[in-house]
């Protein structure tokens, strides 16, 4: 074992100093129409990837579960001039591909592009009229809530789903992070097609937006990119800020009966926001707990040594407002108080001790000397880019991430846990059947 | 671990390694059978290292279904010089992702990291490749492991068990019958010495593919790797017995009712060649047959502006969603699939019809020029694309090293796609596509729900 230490200390040194040479320069500037606009300039491929972000996620559907995700997937269903056939046959001759995407805070339209004017300018063209001239046609806004509620029918014969649905309903209460993304049966039979319209005519506004650019463009070529996608939207307003999430005043626990083999487990509470004080002890702390993949106190405890899950682990999602404290396990329903009982009781030793300090040190290595990875390829840097723009991080977040990683403390981490998670103030959310009624 | 990933084959073949740039890819051979394949990929200093052996669920016979998937667990549970759990951590602590997938035709192991650590990772893939422990302790409990994933990704997920269902109907014979993390039974009876056996089998130099992409120096990665398998003896490795599948002599239909189905699913699987039987000596089957089928699959659904959603999910909104999905790349014939929802009004022969419907009018008229140019330029845009993932790379050199074909077909990929006619496309579509191959499974709920 002596070698893998040398080599250990050896290369985490050698990485530090790669990992400086990586990290890409991100430049910010802002369109005349308020569109907040990132770059980052990658000329090895020729290829450019544009992901368009709108604080239009599902937090902001109000009294109508489902509408945010139900308007960002209608966007490429026809625009300006094209029906929804016309439209896709455009977008393939470009050899584009297109995607849209709604969670809770943002929903966002990206393309993926060769660079070659040929091909980028008509894709381009195409990115631009979703945006800002979706039709919605009654047709495409039909077709699309009947598949919407298809989709839901489907999240119901899932206990993960289930359970990750009723987990958000739980912890979030009244604030508008409960309510599940794809809706209800009933709230999305209620939207109709004004509905859309209007949301899209509140949302999709430049001042709303925030652009990521990445690829074999120059600075002068994204300007213009970016001026091009945000011409056609109106300046609008940015969407008000969020209530502020409100803490769980005692624990709750809730079992939903499910056809299954296996019981679905999630326990937590709310976490975190992006930009948080407490990110990177709680981020670090938690790699130690159940996020650092196949090494963890939780992957050790449930399933290396008790064989009680395939998949067990922790995770901060930090969002605008305090985004969830989530652990994860399903388990055969026979042993599904054994498993509980062995999460519950890891969570509870974790925040009132703390990690150990060497398995503190082995997960900053993990995070420091992995940090390349993060942003080895266009498609990870612009989901690192989009994240940044959106929640308006620091421009040298990438930068001083490692940074970061290695000033947390065995304090920060104590401190950061035993502040912001409570053991005895946690949803716990069960799907499957209880053990009574095995055969 | 543990990803297993059966349908990585699926997606292969419709892009792969960028053309013009057949210099930046070496290959070796060690002289215990090894072959070393590095790909260059100098954007980030980081590499990611994948070790291919050929063996997987369709090397495998009843009783023993699941033991190659079984031992890509075990592989992480210790050698004689590393103790259980310890590979892991010291992945972990030089900032390593890794992780393994098991399929029917091989298992295979990776980490991705700063690229200095290719050495570490030969080390201690060399290490596991012949001094695992298999402890029967740590058996008892990774068996449970394996038997919860089943529970996950396959019992209570109602769309993977027709999957399920629908390959054991369609494959008489073939191997492709059994599924990859094997039948529960075979996993909950399985023995450490099954394991051993297995193990002693196929892990060898001369049955395994070594793949590095990255920021790499080729002739060093060689000189490494020389250095640490090198001392491996070569086992020489007897193929499986081949278990040819049986003509079909009709359509099969099965129908499964579940009482967790919410919406129902329509499978169709139509027996369709792969590359390997068209490669193979005195082979009916042309090669440009199997470049037409992936333009068939293409042209049903590949995009939104394909056959299907425009005519099922947008025209007659029959379906909520369709795919296809076909694998030229594999060891054995495999099946061109379906895979559709009906919309809420339509039933799911509605959705049968109309998709025989769709396939018969590609085999009376061939496609249009048109619709072959937009296939066409997403092969070359995503040949383009695929060069943003290393990891993807390494698994196109991976895949096709391990089904026995060479991985610079791929090079000729964009070509041979490019001159396929849209007669061969319609002829194809007729000499495949047709009931005597078709297996039709049904997903319900349970009956009076």
């Amino acid at each position: 074992m002596k070698n893998y230490l040398l080599v250990t200390l050896s290369s985490v040194l050698a990485l530090a100093s790669n990992a400086i040479q990586a990290v890409p320069d991100i430049q910010h500037w802002v369109t005349p129409n308020g569109a907040r606009v990132y770059f980052v300039e990658a000329a090895e491929i020729p290829i450019i990837d544009v992901r368009v972000s709108f604080a239009a996620g599902g937090a902001r559907d109000e009294a109508k579960p489902g509408l945010a995700k139900l308007v960002s997937r209608l966007l490429t269903e026809g625009a300006g001039e094209l029906n929804a056939n016309l439209f896709s046959e455009r977008l393939a001759q470009t050899g584009a591909i297109f995607a849209t995407g709604a969670r809770r805070d943002m929903a966002w339209l990206s393309l993926r592009s060769l660079s070659e004017k040929q091909y980028s300018e008509p894709a381009l063209a195409l990115l631009q009229s979703a945006l800002s001239s979706p039709r919605f046609d009654q047709d495409a806004f039909d077709r699309g809530q009947a598949n919407a509620l298809v989709a839901i029918r489907r999240e119901q014969q899932s206990p993960a789903a289930i359970a990750n649905k009723a987990f958000y309903l739980a912890v979030y209460g009244d604030h508008p992070y409960a309510a599940p993304l794809t809706g209800t049966e009933d709230s999305v039979t209620a939207i109709s097609r004004e509905n859309v319209v209007a949301f899209h005519r509140r949302y999709y506004v430049a001042n709303n937006a925030s652009v990521a650019i990445v690829g074999a463009v120059s600075r002068a070529e994204a300007e213009g990119i970016a001026l091009a996608l945000c011409a056609g939207l109106r300046s609008g307003a940015a969407a008000a800020a969020l209530n502020p999430v409100a803490m769980l005043p005692r624990a709750a626990n809730q079992h939903i009966e499910f056809p299954s083999i296996q019981s679905h487990v999630r326990i937590g509470q709310p976490g975190l926001k992006r930009g948080d004080p407490d990110y990177f002890p709680l981020l670090v702390g938690n790699h130690v707990l159940g996020g650092g993949g196949l090494v963890s106190i939780l992957f050790d405890e449930i399933r290396e040594k008790r064989g009680l899950s395939y998949s067990v682990y922790s995770h901060f999602s930090p969002m605008a407002e305090l985004g969830p404290f989530t652990a994860s396990l399903q388990t055969d329903n026979s042993q599904t108080e054994q498993a509980i009982a062995v999460l519950r009781g890891e969570l509870q030793k974790f925040i009132a001790n703390g990690p150990t300090p060497s398995a503190l040190e082995a997960a900053k290595q993990n995070l420091i000397g992995g940090f390349p990875l993060r942003i080895s390829s266009n498609a990870k840097t612009i989901e690192y880019l989009a994240m940044i723009g959106f929640y308006r991080l620091p421009l040298d977040y990438l930068q001083t991430f490692t940074d970061h990683v290695a000033r947390v403390t065995l304090d920060d981490v104590r401190s950061a846990f035993s502040r912001r998670l409570d053991p005895d103030k946690m949803i716990t959310i069960v799907v499957g059947r209880p053990r009574a009624e095995d055969g | 671990m543990p990803y297993i990933i059966t349908l990585l084959a699926a997606c292969f073949l419709s892009s792969g390694i960028q053309a013009g740039q057949g210099d930046l890819t070496h290959e070796f051979l060690l002289e215990n059978g090894l072959k070393l394949v590095v790909h260059e990929d100098h954007r980030a200093p980081v590499a990611v290292i994948q070790i291919w052996y050929k063996v997987g669920s369709s090397y495998e016979h009843d009783g023993i279904t699941g033991v190659s998937h079984a031992l890509e667990h075990m592989m992480f549970k210790g050698t004689a010089n590393i103790g259980p759990g310890k590979f892991s951590e010291i992945v972990a602590a030089h900032g390593g992702n890794e992780n393994a997938f098991t399929s029917t035709d091989y298992t295979a192991y990776f980490q991705t990291w700063s690229a200095d650590n290719v050495e570490l990772s030969f080390e201690l893939e060399a290490d596991r490749m012949r001094n695992l422990l298999l402890a029967e302790s740590e058996f008892k409990n990774e068996i449970k492991v394996v038997l919860e994933e089943r529970r996950l990704r396959t019992d209570d997920k109602p769309q993977a068990l027709l999957g399920e269902t629908a390959r054991a109907v369609a494959f008489q014979t073939s191997p492709y019958r059994q599924p990859v993390v094997g039948w529960a039974a075979d996993v909950q009876g399985m023995q450490v010495a099954d394991l051993r056996a297995w193990y002693a089998r196929w892990y060898a130099p001369d049955n395994a593919t070594l793949v590095v992409v990255g920021d790499v120096n080729p002739a060093q990665v060689y000189t490494l790797a020389k250095k640490h398998f090198g001392r491996i003896p070569r086992q020489g490795v007897a193929s499986p017995r081949a278990r040819p599948e049986v003509v079909q002599q009709g359509t099969k239909t099965v129908t499964l009712r579940s009482d967790k189905t919410r919406v129902p699913q329509l499978y169709m699987g139509y027996k369709t060649p792969v590359l390997n039987d068209a490669l193979a000596a005195d082979s009916a089957i042309e090669e440009w047959e199997i470049y037409a089928l992936d333009v068939l699959s293409e042209t049903l659904t590949g995009g939104p502006s394909a056959r299907l959603p425009r005519r099922l999910v947008r025209g007659s909104s029959i379906a909520a969603d369709v795919s296809t999905d076909y694998s030229s790349a594999s060891r054995l014939g495999s099946l061109f699939t379906f895979s559709a929802a009906p919309s809420a009004d339509h039933t799911l022969e509605d959705l049968e019809r109309a998709i025989l419907k769709e396939i018969g009018k590609l085999q009376q008229q061939p496609p249009t020029v048109a619709e072959l140019e937009r296939i066409k330029t997403q092969v070359v845009a995503d040949r383009i694309y695929e060069r943003d993932s290393m990891f993807y790379q390494g698994l196109i050199i991976g895949t096709l090293e391990s089904v026995g074909l060479d991985w610079r077909l791929n090079d000729d990929y964009v070509d041979n796609i490019k001159a396929v006619t849209p007669d061969q496309v319609r002829a194809v579509a007729a000499k495949y596509l047709v009931p005597e191959r078709l297996t039709i499974a049904k997903l319900l709920p349970v009956e009076g729900e």
